[in-house]
């Protein structure tokens, strides 16, 4: 007889797989979509609240509520709830306005904290899918939009390759250790000295490659720009930030504990990727005259410096990563929900030169754009600041100065393309009257979004803190 | 608990030998038949033996003709739901050994499917026109 | 008795054509085919390490891998009926709205 393992530290999980089922059954009774946002928002608090309460380890390690885990959960569930919020108008305004637009997002979150719990290799892939599967339909959700067609086809078929070259790195790792378990993979890789083992490697370059293209670095990005520039707005500000917290995350766990004897080896392969993404992102964002692509090259850009944490291999490193995506899910979102604002019936918005004279007609508007992104930029005292500097301190702690002085010259260089759009805000005059699109459920997305950069960017101290408690609560399974 | 028994080293794949047997007298009566009557046939040919063949009646249409989309929607909740039902196989082959957990949990996992279900039908996906 | 260095070959083999496939083919439904082909790749690889290994893990995730690839292959083919209704190609050549 099979006992019944421990439901406790899954509790978070199966809440939401009930609320999204939910939300989906609802949507054919409801016909005010509103209402269904509301009730996701809603979901996703209440997941929120399980998710600070629970700890533990299920189904024969499969599944691992630690600290590391709990911390993730936390911004993908954040970055759910502001993106529901700035969706609620504008997908009316696109004329989709559908239900089960919450219920794919809620399903992809799952995902996502799937991916964050995995202590197995197995259940890894399956939280990649589940999360990768909603989002793609979510990508094409503008049916009527030949764009958004076009961002769910590139996106699924690089997507799916992905995802085959990450399952044949598993099936590699797995013939040669025996076991799907991470902390099992690791015992075996450093009990037998599999360091120099060129099958091993194939399976470590797989995973790069993989988790590459999940988080979009460099050279695996270039789904990014076409798919961020023709899904909905609001799905690119989701999938910006929740799917590359959440490649992260896995790839956190999969390289330092399961690789963790191999650290010399994929370092020697991430260095070179890190730079590349930042030099990709950085250069080719100044050449950008739509501002979503522009933010796609930016998006690519941050997961270089993000990456440096886990260059790092620290838990100092992992703690400046995640306290890196926090601040990242801040920002972006409240970079998009800016963008959404400027869309109205049959205006884009899209265009950089849109922004010419904002301040003069909207001065709030544009104070908030200017503070996302002097964040983006790293500009003190926003958020933005602080989360470069743990990731680079780390990564200096760790021996990795020059890198560091690389990261700081891209950073330097992206502030001509984020402060451009500064410039076109206050120094220009407006070309034409933009008339923007407000609603409570934006407003309160922007205000929780400016306040987290401010507030984080003031006081930062509690959120490293946060971060590496998280770390020591339980890393490592 | 091991699924899989026998060893590798001692497998011999003995038992198999009627099936090949069996797929090689197909296959040479398959060419066999073809060869003998490509020798004896006689060979005439005109216009209506080369049109498609359409159970006798003259062909309508292009061969290349557009499937209705309609197909497509069902073949794919098809693949879905007939695909899931791998799971029930092995759950089905040990389930007197693995008691009242492995019971509840297909449940469940039935229930999920059955939501799909219900959301498919109510979204008039099984309805033709 | 067939050696596991076999299987293993076979199994790199049609991966490997799966990813050739992938990168040089233009239509989108011969893509997603090639992913296919990739997938059963893995698969065989999965099964025969499972089976030389006397561990069923091997197993367990292949199923998983096919069920997953049926979810796939629906959510592959709406996309690509949504994408033909709207703009009546499967080259991925002809798909250039959003550049930079």
């Amino acid at each position: 007889m099979v006992e019944f393992p421990p439901l406790g530290p899954v509790m978070p999980e199966i809440l939401m797989t009930g609320f999204a089922l939910l939300i989906l059954v609802l949507d054919l009774v409801i016909k005010r979509k509103e209402t269904l946002a509301f009730l996701s928002v809603a979901a996703a608090a209440v997941v929120m609240y399980a998710v600070l309460g629970t700890s533990g380890v299920t189904f024969s390690g499969m599944f691992a509520a630690d600290g590391y885990s709990m911390f993730f959960k936390l911004i993908f569930l954040l970055s759910l709830i502001l993106s529901i919020l700035i969706s609620v108008k504008y997908i009316a305004i696109e004329r989709v306005n559908y239900g089960e637009y919450y219920s794919l997002m809620l399903f992809s979150t799952l995902g996502m904290m799937i991916m964050a719990s995995a202590g197995d290799l197995i259940v890894l892939y399956l939280g990649i899918e589940l999360m990768a599967l909603s989002t793609y339909v979510l990508a094409g959700f503008i049916r009527h939009a030949v764009k958004s067609n076009e961002a769910a086809v590139k996106y699924f078929l690089l997507g799916a390759f992905a995802s085959a070259l990450l399952l044949y790195g598993i099936s590699l790792l797995y013939g040669l250790t025996g076991t799907t378990d991470i902390k099992g993979v690791a015992a075996y890789i450093s009990d037998n000295g599999l360091a120099g083992n060129p099958a091993l490697m194939l399976s470590v370059i797989l995973f790069v490659v993989a988790f590459g293209f999940k988080i979009a670095a460099a050279p695996f990005h270039m789904w990014a720009p076409d798919v961020y520039e023709g899904a909905p707005t609001s799905i690119t500000a989701f999938m910006s930030v929740g799917p590359k917290a959440a490649g992260f995350a896995a790839m956190g766990r999969v390289f330092l504990i399961a690789f963790a004897s191999l650290q010399v080896q994929w370092a020697a392969i991430l260095i070179p990727l890190a730079i590349v993404t930042m030099a990709v992102g950085n250069i080719i964002a100044i050449s950008q005259t739509n501002i979503k692509r522009m933010l796609a090259y930016s998006s690519i850009a941050h997961a270089g410096y993000a990456l440096m944490g886990v260059i790092a291999g620290t838990p100092e490193g992992l703690a400046g990563m995640m306290s890196y995506l926090l601040i990242y899910a801040f920002m972006n979102i409240g970079a998009f929900a800016i963008i959404i604002m400027l869309r109205s019936e049959g205006f884009s918005g899209e265009n950089i030169s849109d922004y010419e004279g904002l301040s003069k007609k909207h001065p709030v508007s544009a104070a908030l754009m200017l503070i996302f992104m002097f964040s983006l930029t790293g500009i003190p005292p926003t958020a933005g600041f602080i989360g470069k500097f743990y990731v680079f301190m780390a990564a200096v702690n760790a021996g990795y100065t020059w890198l560091v002085v690389v990261a700081v010259i891209f950073s330097a260089i992206s502030a001509f393309f984020y402060m451009r759009i500064v410039m076109y805000m206050y120094m220009k005059e407006p070309r034409r009257e933009v008339e923007l699109t407000t609603s409570p459920a934006l407003g309160l997305a922007l205000a929780i979004s400016a306040l987290g950069v401010l507030v984080i960017g003031v006081f930062p101290g509690r959120l490293l803190d946060l971060a590496r408690i998280a770390i020591t609560l339980g890393w490592g399974l | 608990m091991r699924i899989i028994t026998g060893m590798p080293g001692q497998y011999i794949p003995s038992d198999y030998l009627p099936i090949l047997i069996f797929m090689m007298i197909a296959t040479a009566f398959g060419l066999g038949t073809l060869v003998v009557c490509s020798i004896f046939r006689p060979r005439r040919t005109y216009a209506e033996k080369l049109t498609p063949y359409e159970s006798g009646n003259p062909p309508i249409g292009e061969p290349r003709m557009r499937f209705s989309v309609k197909f497509y929607i069902i073949a794919m909740l098809f693949v879905v739901f007939d695909v899931e039902v791998v799971f029930l196989y092995p759950w089905a082959v040990v389930f007197d050994k693995i008691g009242l957990f492995a019971y509840v949990e297909m449940m469940l996992f039935i229930f999920i499917l059955l939501v799909g279900y219900i959301y498919a039908w109510k979204k008039d996906a099984f309805t033709w026109d | 008795m067939v050696e596991l260095q076999w299987y293993l070959y076979l199994s790199a083999a049609v991966f490997t054509i799966g990813v050739f496939g992938f990168l040089t083919r233009r239509n989108i439904i011969f893509m997603f085919i090639s992913i296919e082909l990739m997938l059963n790749g893995v698969n065989i690889s999965l099964v025969s390490f499972s089976h030389y290994l006397q561990d069923p893990r091997g197993q367990i995730l292949a199923f998983f891998v096919i069920t997953v690839a049926a979810a796939e292959a629906a959510i592959g083919l709406a996309i690509i009926i949504s994408v033909f209704r709207n703009k009546e190609t499967v080259y991925v050549d002809e798909m250039t709205e959003t550049k930079g």
